[in-house]
């Protein structure tokens, strides 16, 4: 038998001793509310009432016309409050964190989605909030640190590292080590050290099983592949999770093959699952974010967790590059580490041009403005649909809305009304 | 032997003095200085950190220089022909401080033959619990170098009992929550820890986290067998360089 909190040979619990006793009281509590038959029906109660759950399924005619098939089914995590699939784990913690009666929540961001989801929950709840972000994060999504602060959080720059997501993730677990008594730390994503992986993956479910129930109903039938952008893993372990028993491996890559990238797997009728990382400016150039779809990852431990990380041969990790904050991370969740090597998830990379033309066509096409994360997922189903027939059926979770990437896009988009506009505000202030 | 080290120098030192310094901060010549100046001060231990990417235990002052370690383009080579000079240079016992990745990426064979063969006595890797640290422990074992555990105030009695288990050397008592380089407030509370810790183990015990005044050590004197002086004299290395950094050991007892 696995020890808990392993998946293969992923994942574990490697912390400082300081936080030992923390951890215990977390992995009692999660224990505690996975046994309470109640506790799913208030989340789910809580999830309808203040976000918008279930999400809907959209049918992309459009898109599919535009390809001339396969049908595209679009899970909309874009519509949640707070624009993303961020907010389903952060209200579970939230309703864990009442129960073990803290008062104060802590988080990291990097995108900014999941700082702004822990905010709205403090706010919501009644916790005091500290959200730990990286300098480079917060200049590329200062509007996200604008509604964090509104919604009563402090908001911390972090200056160490490379000011990005694993840096966020350092300090607030130093915050933790020291105020562990009366705060918890709502990590965002499947990662970090037990039982985070399976907590969040728990929560972040309601999007898989929503899913196959809405698209077997509407479509008629299950999809052919189900895409989803692999930041930490959250969304994408999410809608998989409602999958799981659909999947058919025939025959697995050989685990002493690691990374060869040769892949041995083969699957067929099951449904597919792919997930999308951030090739950033090209796998060859090495400035991207792929652990597992390009050959520079490989096994550590770091943050608490073993998995795949992208580090050098002495161990230390490498800067990270994707247009799209919320990707830009060395690690992957362990979970989806080991479905790599069963051969359950296969891996890709979209570069960031993929993403922005998919993002652009995505806006035209369909009035949805997905965010930077998300359009990874479509860029990668843009790009397979010539291994597909018109008849096929794909589902891609639309993990997150783009309002917040407005910056970021515009310039990539080089729109000369939008810098006008910036030129003029700024003049306005300095004078 | 560490152990018997720590027990013989105590009796004639009423307390000992653990250093940390972060190898190839700012650069490897001025590494190896900083050691000499420390040891010529009168240090009885000292803990050389390999420099990591992630150092989540660390506070901001050791974080930086494990940064600008790595920024100057240190190695883990580099680290273990380091340990190799100081140790043939000093007679007082080298600990490896790292974390679980830098083990790890080497192989854990591999690293505790080549820190063997380096010289060094003991290693203390901050997120390797016990549970964790199977095959790690093996390997320590294999080569005859003791690897260090911690204590912490939030460690309950039944694990400190278990973590006793583990022992080898001494136990690393840290003296309060939080990171490295914090201000401690040595009070009664920390004798009820101490008191806990010395009912599950014979080992000597060292403590650290915010010790950094010769008024600390006095109070420690008599409590535990080692003070442990971290990021304190990494800020006085900071600001007023090396000569300094003697100058506040030579003083700390």
């Amino acid at each position: 038998m696995e020890r808990p909190g392993y998946y293969g040979q992923f994942g574990g619990t490697f912390i400082p001793e300081i936080l030992v006793a923390t951890f215990d009281q977390l992995r009692a509590a999660f224990e505690g509310i996975k046994k309470d038959p109640s506790f799913w029906k208030e989340y789910q109660s809580l999830m309808s009432t203040y976000s918008c759950r279930p999400t809907p399924l959209t049918y992309s005619e459009n898109l599919t016309r535009h390809f001339n098939g396969p049908h595209f089914y679009i899970k909309r995590e874009d519509l949640n409050h707070t624009g993303a699939h961020k907010l389903n784990n952060v209200m579970g913690q939230g309703l864990v964190v009442q129960r073990m009666g803290k008062s104060r929540v802590i988080a990291e961001t990097g995108a900014g989605q999941h700082g702004v989801a822990t905010a709205t929950m403090a706010a919501k709840f009644g916790f005091e909030c500290t959200i730990y972000m990286g300098e480079v994060d917060m200049a590329r999504q200062r509007p996200n640190v604008f509604w964090m602060e509104q919604l009563g959080a402090t908001v911390v720059r972090v200056t160490d590292g490379d000011r990005i997501l694993k840096d966020a993730i350092n300090e607030a677990l130093r915050d933790w080590a020291t105020n562990m008594d009366t705060t918890h730390y709502v990590l965002g994503t499947v990662c970090g050290p037990h039982p985070y992986p399976e907590m969040v993956s728990y929560f972040q479910s309601i999007i898989g099983s929503e899913a196959r129930d809405q698209i077997v109903r509407q479509a008629g039938r299950l999809p052919k592949r189900v895409y989803a952008c692999v930041g930490g893993g959250s969304n994408a372990l999410g809608i998989f999770s409602g999958f799981l028993d659909d999947t058919q491996v025939d025959s697995v890559r050989d685990p002493s093959d690691n990374h060869s990238g040769i892949l041995r797997v083969k699957v067929s009728n099951g449904v597919e699952l792919v997930g999308v990382e951030a090739g950033g400016e090209g796998l060859e150039t090495r400035r991207h974010a792929s652990r597992l779809a390009s050959v520079h990852g490989s096994v550590g431990v770091a943050q608490g967790y073993k998995t795949y990380f992208l580090q050098d041969d002495d161990g230390q990790m490498l800067e990270t590059h994707s247009v799209a904050a919320g990707l830009d991370y060395i690690g992957v969740s362990p979970i989806l580490a080991a479905y790599y090597e069963q051969g359950i998830v296969r891996f890709e990379a979209a570069t960031n041009d993929e993403v922005l033309a998919a993002t652009r066509l995505t806006m035209k096409k369909e009035g949805i403005i997905p965010a930077l994360e998300s359009s990874h997922a479509l860029a990668c189903a843009f790009r397979e649909t010539p291994q597909m027939s018109a008849d096929d059926v794909i589902l891609i979770n639309l993990s997150g809305r783009g309002d917040k990437d407005i910056f970021t896009i515009a310039d990539a988009l080089g729109d000369e009304g939008w810098k006008e506009f910036i030129t003029t505000k700024a003049e306005a202030y300095s004078a | 032997m560490l152990e018997d080290y720590i027990r013989q120098r105590t009796e004639e030192r009423g307390i000992l003095l653990m250093a940390h310094v972060v190898v190839g901060y700012p650069d490897l010549e001025s590494s190896f200085d900083l050691v000499k100046a420390i040891v010529s001060a009168g240090v009885d231990l000292m803990e050389l950190q390999i420099p990591f990417s992630e150092p989540i235990a660390d506070g901001p002052v050791i974080l930086k220089a494990n940064q600008s370690a790595l920024t100057a383009g240190i190695r883990v080579d580099d680290c273990f022909k380091f340990a190799h000079r100081v140790t043939q240079s000093f007679d007082i016992p080298f600990l490896f401080m790292t974390y679980c990745n830098i083990v790890f990426k080497h192989g854990e064979e591999q690293f505790f033959a080549q820190a063997k063969e380096a010289g060094i006595v003991g290693t203390i890797v901050p997120d390797i619990p016990p549970e964790e640290g199977t095959s790690y422990l093996a390997a320590a074992a294999a080569h005859g170098i003791d690897p260090i555990f911690i204590l912490s105030p939030t460690t309950t009695p039944e694990r400190l009992a278990y973590l006793a288990g583990f022992g080898r050397g001494f136990f690393y008592c840290v003296a309060r929550k939080g990171i490295t380089g914090a201000k401690t407030t040595f009070s009664s509370e920390l004798d009820e820890f101490l008191g806990r810790c010395r009912r599950v183990t014979q080992l000597p015990l060292a403590l650290g986290f915010g010790v950094s005044r010769k008024e600390d050590v006095d109070f420690l004197k008599g409590k535990v067998e080692v003070a442990v002086v971290g990021s304190q004299a990494l800020r006085i290395l900071n600001t007023n360089g090396v000569e300094a950094v003697e100058d506040f050991f030579r003083r700390l007892r």
